[in-house]
């Protein structure tokens, strides 16, 4: 029983679901029940249990081909709508049904604990036969008059792109209509869910508007600031922790360079509770968008996510493209810091290398315990790749890397990477399988720790196998998105979880005379 | 306004009309019939329309058939695999959120809480998926030998591109040996999950109601409890008032359920349907099939609880009916305990809510036991029917809204300033903002059970830590003036 006794605060001792139904009136209720289940045995039970946790079962598991079983990856329009929410003023408004919009407003908000505004045109049986161009028009209508939004961002719901919308000629429509002025900003993309995954939804929505906004009446050179600093473009791509634009843009100011994120929704994502609520709490400014083909250089920070984007930037807007892993740990970083330093044609501050150092430092201290253990990694690909040179970086091993929404680069990339580190070669790369895949791999090849998003909960369970999460999505624990997991600082986070979910393990698990006081 | 507990019809309408104001003229005169201030009598002036389409743009916070569907009725039955069939998003969004809990090891003998999907390509749409689902039926016998049964919910495209799913289903079952359930549940089907309940129902009416013979000796006492998805727990808790007032649930409906007890339900002599809105049509049918009687319980709350026991018990003899007042009599020292503990914490709060189908009505009395008020209430996705059953439990003025909003259910909890907003995860972090005390009514905020009498006392814990917590007092930082905070 972990509930207080009766205090004036704590007026009467409750159980809740954790352990009310640990009574023996609910355990004889449970037991009474299986007569009307007709359920297998209870031997029969553990039989079929222990065999899916052998290799013959994964042999199995491997074979199938056609069915997936806890995938980790999500549809594209979740991604268009975080890409949306980068951006000042900007609503998200997906063409289609509208049960897909609820799905990914609650999928974010269990995420990131925040209110996340997104529309819905609503299609019905009518619009599946006639089309949906008066849902659409409708809904700008009824958006611009209720939310007030400064730019929406449409995407596409699968029903919308089976049945082949034109959103851009919608989209005309409802400037004809007047449901929106003609210069009122909105950017599209076509984002079909039976193609890629949430990251390429990102992608393709995140290029839309940066294609829109760079044709606006903003994007005018002579209208920039006059600085003496140079003016870089910083692309997280779809990253999910807020405190991560926070640190890109700490790191760049401490350089003397201008950051300019692009997509950056760690205000709409993370405001403050002061009493009142504010729709629109921040983001990339539409003029900052507009003019950002002006700026020097933009960072590409997740190569496969942001192959679309990249794409406009080198081909369209001519601009210097830098691709980079994202910066996580000491070398991915110092690879970052390295890059715009030349690019903006900066010297790095003596703080960077200061805090470089302390990680250094921490890595040192913690080194004895995460060294040779044994990991899982699973995830998007981009983040797969860097968390597993930051782990290798610490002489863990990684033996598992599942990414169910790798694209055709993921092998290649991953095994460069693992064939430049000496803890590298225990590793299996398992491009576009599933959580149910890595069950099996758990279970016929152990390992010390699960690194990965809280889908992975059931695998750490069943196998008894400590999680540490990083990703998305992250429903069951609170703030981590907060904090940064890039640059120096991010590393020093990284491995303060990382190393502390192995010594909680350590210390649940010692025999008394090894419970030590001193780790 | 805000200082008697209940505005006046006049005023309420007054507020009502001040938000529809800021709608375009055509949202809002749809809208102007969605949203009245309550007449106990249910007058015709104060007739709220529902279950009509959702206008577009407005951020509804309603969901689609499949989660109506998969999410409500199909999704715990726990020895069945339930294949989103279609795109990966539906059910990864929808895995293991809902909280329907249910004994049994997972990717053994229980699938609840996993996301299995035909996960479709670029190519299923052009060429069809009806192979592809064939192939998926094969791999999870293979896979998962102990399943019962699978059921096959159609996301969008599957009603598009012309898949014969009935056919796959049909064929595959002879194959395999168990029942393989299609459910046209696509999302764009109906104006919201209600629709989705329905074609459920029917799913089951078609393809499982009936079928079993019955695993057990059958008694003059055998009810069957419907409408109940034991989200933390709740049916457990309500089945063992059942158990106690001498009744023996044979089948659950679909909370920690299994498709031996929906095959053999027919069994009953009393069906117990506490959700109305989502399983009405199987108790019309089975009082249609098989003459089994139905009534309506509400399991919230030490008020409808013991009314509604009492209710039940009249269906049966008089050893049911002393039982059930002996219970009554056990749990009266339980309430009171509670109310004692928490009524004066709570006495004169004010409560708005906007949840699904059944509790913006079912939850009143629980709050009332607690001496709140519900100040406003709405539903996601209700019928005709359920306001009918609204009006008269509601003091005239309050405010009943349909279908509401994102912009109404923050615009009427601004003019109405109530202690404690009730509604879903989607509104959950807005009331914070607002510094409005807020509990999710549909997960139970990750707590519950809120049925029976246990769940009472999880129910009023929450309420009032909700309420009463210290946080909302930290709000505003000691240089802000009042008013305008930074």
């Amino acid at each position: 029983m972990t509930t207080p006794e009766h205090t004036s605060a704590i007026p009467l001792q409750v159980l809740d679901h954790n352990d009310v139904f640990r009574d023996e009136v609910y355990q004889e209720q449970f037991e009474n029940k299986r007569e009307f289940e007709n359920g297998a045995s209870k031997e029969e039970v553990e039989r079929v249990l222990q065999w899916t946790q052998t290799w013959e079962y994964r042999e199995k598991n491997f074979a199938r081909e056609s069915l997936t079983v806890n995938p980790a990856k999500a549809c594209q329009p979740l991604g268009a709508v975080l890409a949306g929410l980068g951006f000042e003023g900007t609503l998200p408004l997906v063409h289609g049904s509208q049960g897909c919009v609820s799905y990914f407003r609650s999928h974010f908000a269990r995420h990131f604990k925040e209110p996340v505004p997104a529309a819905s045109t609503s299609m019905t049986e009518d619009a599946a036969v006639f089309g949906g161009i008066n849902n659409l028009v409708e809904a700008m209508d009824n958006m611009s008059a209720l939310y007030k939004p400064k730019h929406i961002a449409v995407s596409t719901t699968c029903m919308a792109e089976v049945i082949g919308e034109d959103l851009f000629s919608y989209i005309g429509a409802a400037r004809e209509q007047e449901a929106i002025s003609q210069d009122f900003p909105v950017s599209y993309a076509h984002t079909p869910s039976f193609v890629g995954s949430h990251i390429n939804g990102y992608d393709v929505m995140l290029k839309g508007i940066l294609d829109s906004l760079s044709k606006s009446a903003d994007a005018d050179a002579s209208k920039i600031e006059k600085s003496d600093k140079v003016r870089l473009n910083i692309i997280p791509g779809f990253d999910t922790y807020v405190g991560n634009h926070r640190e890109y843009r700490r790191m760049l100011e401490l350089m003397g360079v201008h950051p300019i994120i692009l997509g950056d929704h760690s205000a709409s994502l993370d405001s403050p509770a002061d009493g009142e609520y504010d729709l629109y709490p921040g983001g990339t400014t539409l003029v900052d968008g507009a003019q950002a083909k002006f700026n020097r250089a933009s960072f590409i920070l997740q190569e496969s996510t942001l192959r679309r984007t990249a794409e406009l930037i080198r081909d369209v807007w001519k601009q210097e493209l830098v691709t980079l892993e994202t910066p996580i740990g000491v070398t991915g970083t110092d690879a970052f810091v390295t890059a715009v330093a030349r690019t903006a044609d900066v010297k790095v501050p003596a703080e960077l290398t200061l805090e470089r150092g302390r990680l250094v430092d921490a890595i040192t201290d913690s080194s004895a315990y995460v060294h040779g253990k044994r990991v899982a990694i699973a995830g998007d690909p981009d983040l797969v790749v860097a968390l597993t040179r930051f782990v290798l970086e610490l002489g863990m091993v990684p033996v598992h890397i599942v990414s169910t929404n790798a694209d055709s680069t993921f092998k290649a990339r991953m095994e460069k990477m693992l064939s430049a580190s000496k803890f590298g070669d225990a590793a299996t790369v398992w491009p576009e399988k599933d959580l149910w895949h890595l069950r099996s791999l758990v279970f016929t090849e152990p390992v010390d720790l699960l690194i990965g998003s809280m889908q992975l909960k059931w695998i750490g369970r069943e196998t008894n196998t400590p999680l540490f999460r990083v990703g998305f999505p992250i429903f069951d624990r609170h703030h981590l998105h907060r904090f940064p997991i890039v640059g120096y600082a991010g590393g020093l986070h990284l491995l303060t979880g990382l190393v502390n979910t192995i010594l909680d393990e350590l210390d649940r698990n010692a025999p008394a005379h090894s419970y030590d006081a001193v780790r | 306004m805000t200082t008697t507990p209940v505005p006046t019809r006049a005023e309420t309408e007054a507020m009502i009309a001040d938000v529809l104001a800021q709608y375009p003229k055509k949202a809002a005169k749809f809208r102007a019939k969605h949203i009245k201030a309550n007449d106990p009598e249910g007058s015709k002036e104060c007739e709220v329309k529902s279950n009509i389409k959702s206008r577009p743009g407005v951020m509804t916070i309603r969901g689609c058939s499949y989660a109506g569907s998969k999410g409500v009725v199909w999704g715990p039955v726990k020895d069945m695999v339930t294949i989103s069939h279609g795109p990966v998003g539906c059910g990864q969004y929808s895995w293991a959120t809902r909280r329907n809990y249910a004994h049994g090891h997972l990717g053994v003998n229980n699938w609840t809480a996993m996301q299995v999907t035909t996960d479709f390509q670029e190519k299923d749409i052009v060429f069809g998926g009806d192979t592809k689902l064939e192939k998926v039926l094969d791999e999870i016998v293979d896979l998962f030998p102990l399943a019962k049964g699978i059921s096959v919910q159609s996301e969008c495209p599957i009603g598009l591109i012309g898949d014969d799913i009935e056919a796959v289903s049909k064929k595959s079952s002879k194959k395999l040996g168990l029942p393989i359930i299609p459910v046209r549940c696509e999302g764009f089907r109906g104006v919201s999950q209600s629709l989705g309940h329905h074609i459920a129902n029917d799913a089951v009416r078609d393809h499982v109601l009936g079928t079993g013979e019955g695993t057990f000796e059958q008694t003059d006492y055998d009810v069957a409890l419907i409408g109940d998805y034991n989200i933390g727990g709740d049916v457990w808790a309500s089945r063992r008032i059942l158990e106690e007032m001498g009744l023996r649930v044979i089948a659950q409906w679909s909370g920690d359920g299994t498709i031996n007890e929906m095959a053999s339900t027919h069994l009953s002599k009393l069906n117990l349907i506490h959700c109305y809105r989502s399983m009405n049509y199987i108790c019309t049918t089975m009082e249609e099939r098989y003459n089994t009687p139905w009534t309506e319980f509400n399991f919230f709350g030490p008020t409808k609880i013991v009314s509604s026991m009492r209710k039940i018990a009249e269906f049966f003899d008089d050893e049911i009916k002393a039982k059930t007042e002996a219970a009554i009599a056990r749990y009266q020292v339980r309430f009171d305990e509670i109310i004692k503990a928490f009524r004066p914490r709570l006495e004169g709060k004010r409560v708005m809510l906007a949840i699904g189908g059944l509790r913006p009505r079912h939850t009143i009395g629980a709050y009332e036991d607690l001496g709140m008020e519900v100040i406003g209430t709405g539903y996601e996705f209700a019928h005709k029917d359920d306001y009918t059953r609204t009006y008269g439990m509601l003091k005239e003025g309050v405010v009943l809204y349909d279908d509401p909003t994102a912009f109404e259910v923050e615009e009427f909890a601004k003019h109405l300033k109530p202690d404690l907003m009730g509604a879903g995860v989607k509104e959950k972090y807005v009331f914070h903002k607002m510094g409005i005390p807020f509990r999710q009514m549909h997960s139970w905020d990750y707590s519950g059970p809120y049925h029976g009498v246990d769940g009472f006392a999880v129910f009023a814990r929450d309420m009032d830590q909700a309420v009463n917590s210290p946080t909302w007092d930290l709000l505003e930082a000691p240089w802000s003036k009042a008013g305008e905070v930074a």
